[in-house]
């Protein structure tokens, strides 16, 4: 997928070359071209990619050798006509991994902070407003030491967002957070980013949060931009060896929900164009748009007759439609309805006496199958 | 005779503890921040009293305020009187002495805030010197307030840069230092050992709160730690 040709007004667009001459093996540049329009860009890779020099370039806390930086017709770097805004005259909200807040302000003035430039009352509001979006209206007197790690995080976005900036920069803000505090951090943002329409980059190695965010991902590796795409192309088709190591999943559904089973701790999803019904966990994604569902294929089974007093939910006959072996690994296409890739050892096709066109069932359980956001 | 010096003395540093205040804080942040290749030249400049034997700073203070020096030819000029053998030739000598022992607390204070709180500042929008007055001066004041405390205290007690810049005026230039190096040069023990024993109580006191202060909550206004 390609962005718009022509850029629309707000859209980031970053060209950056930035060297970093180190001993042998340590010396690194980072060279990426791209342009990130409205709404959620993820980027995506291992530590060490160089994602957090590209934001420290985006937000000037570091010069890039050769670079051209413009947030719609402002210009922030160009190295070309001698341009470097300060950061402060940016408008560009960075969200530091350490979070940074000011330790000797509460949570309300560390908010305020930003909003200097407006009377009194008026920044009263906005404070108030985004501290009750971020729901931390009761913490607003307390220091940044008497929160937990969930409220500084959602305290540090605010202080961010209610700046109003142009283009936002998140560098692995929830990484710290348990699964249910940063599902609903998420929400919150992205309850956020429907109304404020700004280019958003996010830096995450967690495929969880690429796929719950995803809109657009851009892969990074070594410092340079190796796959880009929707979370759908980049991870399940990867382009290169980063990419498909991190993200691992062979088979990836579109999904539809169709029912929540609370008590078991599961839900129903029916893969799209089938009549397939996925029993997966329980998960806190929106029900109401389309839903993914990524299994890995070394994660499924097969059996050569119908398997019987199985504890896993999801069990489905269908036929191999190939079979090949890429070194010590078989990979087999098995369609039951929809088609599954599954890897197995030569050792067990042989026991198995599997062959192309061959009958099987095809196994795999609950906890093997991740809910994914769809976008 | 013992209330005229006290009263000078304690004159004396409280003019210089302020001026240090003023001069240490940019002197401080500059040496915490600037990435200059010379910083560290300005760095071994200012604690350059630190390891001088005072009358060798006072020798140089005194030719450099001189009557014969352009700076204190400038001064005369201005003032109507020279510069040196006054209390405002001691106020020059003593901000050059006390110096490190303002600055540098006050540098290591700047120095350990975290810089990403810095970043965090200028990317919120602040200037420079707002996050200067917000950020760095807040979180630096234990050392400011250490430094100040520090100089005052260092001011006291100084004896061979007086000696040599400010001679021994009564009323002027007398410190209590000198004015025990007097008695005791009239061998008149019993005076010189009731002067030592106040201006010893009075730097004693100084430093017992510097010490009981720091440890205490009331140090860390601003919760910091």
């Amino acid at each position: 997928m390609s962005g718009p040709v022509a850029s629309a007004l707000g859209d980031l667009s970053v060209r950056i070359r930035k060297s970093f001459p180190g001993e042998r093996a340590s010396s690194f540049t980072l060279d990426v071209d791209f342009t990130a329009a409205a709404g959620f860009t993820i980027l995506f890779g291992a530590s060490g990619a160089g994602k957090t020099t590209l934001f420290d370039c985006i937000a000037g806390l570091q010069a890039p050798e050769a670079a051209r930086i413009t947030i719609g017709q402002t210009v922030l770097f160009d190295s070309a006509s001698s341009v470097n805004l300060s950061p402060n005259r940016r408008s560009v909200g960075y969200l530091l991994q350490t979070l940074a807040l000011f330790p000797h302000m509460t949570v309300s003035q560390n908010v305020e902070y930003g909003l200097n430039g407006l009377h009194g009352s008026e920044r009263q509001s906005r404070s108030g407003e985004i501290l009750e979006l971020f729901r931390i209206s009761a913490m607003a007197e307390r220091r940044p030491e008497e929160i937990s790690g969930g409220e500084r995080q959602r305290a540090a976005l605010a202080r961010t967002l209610v700046t109003r900036p142009r283009v936002l920069l998140l560098d692995e803000p929830l990484t710290a957070l348990d699964a249910v505090t940063k599902s609903q951090i998420l929400d919150d943002l992205r309850a956020w980013n429907n109304q404020h329409r700004i280019p958003i980059l996010y830096v995450t190695h967690q495929r969880e949060e690429v796929f719950a965010l995803g809109e657009n991902v851009i892969a990074l590796d070594a410092g340079g931009i190796v796959a880009r795409g929707s979370p759908h192309e980049v991870l399940q088709r990867p382009q290169s060896e980063t990419v498909a190591q991190l993200a691992g999943f062979e088979n990836v559904f579109d999904c539809a929900f169709v029912a929540d089973h609370p008590e078991q701790g599961t839900m129903t999803c029916r893969v799209a164009g089938s009549a397939l019904e996925l029993e997966v966990p329980l998960s806190r994604v929106d029900r109401s748009r389309p839903l993914r569902i990524g299994i890995r294929a070394g994660d499924i089974l097969l059996a050569s007759s119908a398997p019987q007093g199985l504890s896993a939910r999801n069990v489905f006959s269908g036929l191999i439609t190939s079979l090949e072996q890429r070194d010590v690994m078989v990979v087999a296409k098995v369609n039951c309805g929809t088609e599954f890739e599954v890897h197995l050892t030569p050792a067990a096709r042989e026991s198995l006496l599997l062959a192309s066109g061959g009958k099987v069932w095809l196994v795999a359980k609950t906890y093997s199958c991740q809910v994914l956001q769809g976008s | 005779m013992t209330l005229q010096a006290l009263t000078l003395t304690l004159r004396l540093a409280v003019t210089v503890s302020f001026i240090l205040l003023i001069v240490g804080v940019p002197l401080a942040y500059w040496l915490a921040y600037s990435r200059r290749r010379w910083k560290f030249f300005v760095e071994a400049l200012v604690s350059l009293p630190i390891v001088l034997p005072p009358t060798v700073l006072g020798f140089y203070v005194l030719v450099a305020i001189g009557p014969l020096s352009p700076v204190g030819r400038w001064y005369q000029a201005i003032a109507g009187h020279p510069l040196a053998f006054t209390f405002e030739g001691l106020v020059v000598g003593s901000v050059l002495y006390s110096l490190p022992f303002a600055v540098q607390p006050m540098a290591a204070s700047f120095a350990s805030i975290d810089n990403k709180l810095l970043d965090a500042s200028a990317l919120l929008g602040a200037s420079r010197w707002r996050t200067f007055r917000r950020i760095v001066l807040p979180l630096g004041l234990p050392g400011v307030l250490t430094g100040f405390v520090l100089s005052f205290a260092h001011t006291l007690g100084e004896f061979g840069v007086v000696l040599m810049i400010g001679g021994n005026i009564p009323g002027a230039t007398r410190t209590i230092s000198i004015l025990i190096f007097d008695q005791v040069e009239a061998l008149d023990y019993a005076a010189a050992n009731r002067t030592a024993l106040l201006l010893l109580a009075l730097c004693f006191v100084i430093l017992a709160a510097l010490y009981g202060l720091r440890k205490s909550a009331a140090w860390n206004v601003w919760g910091w730690k």
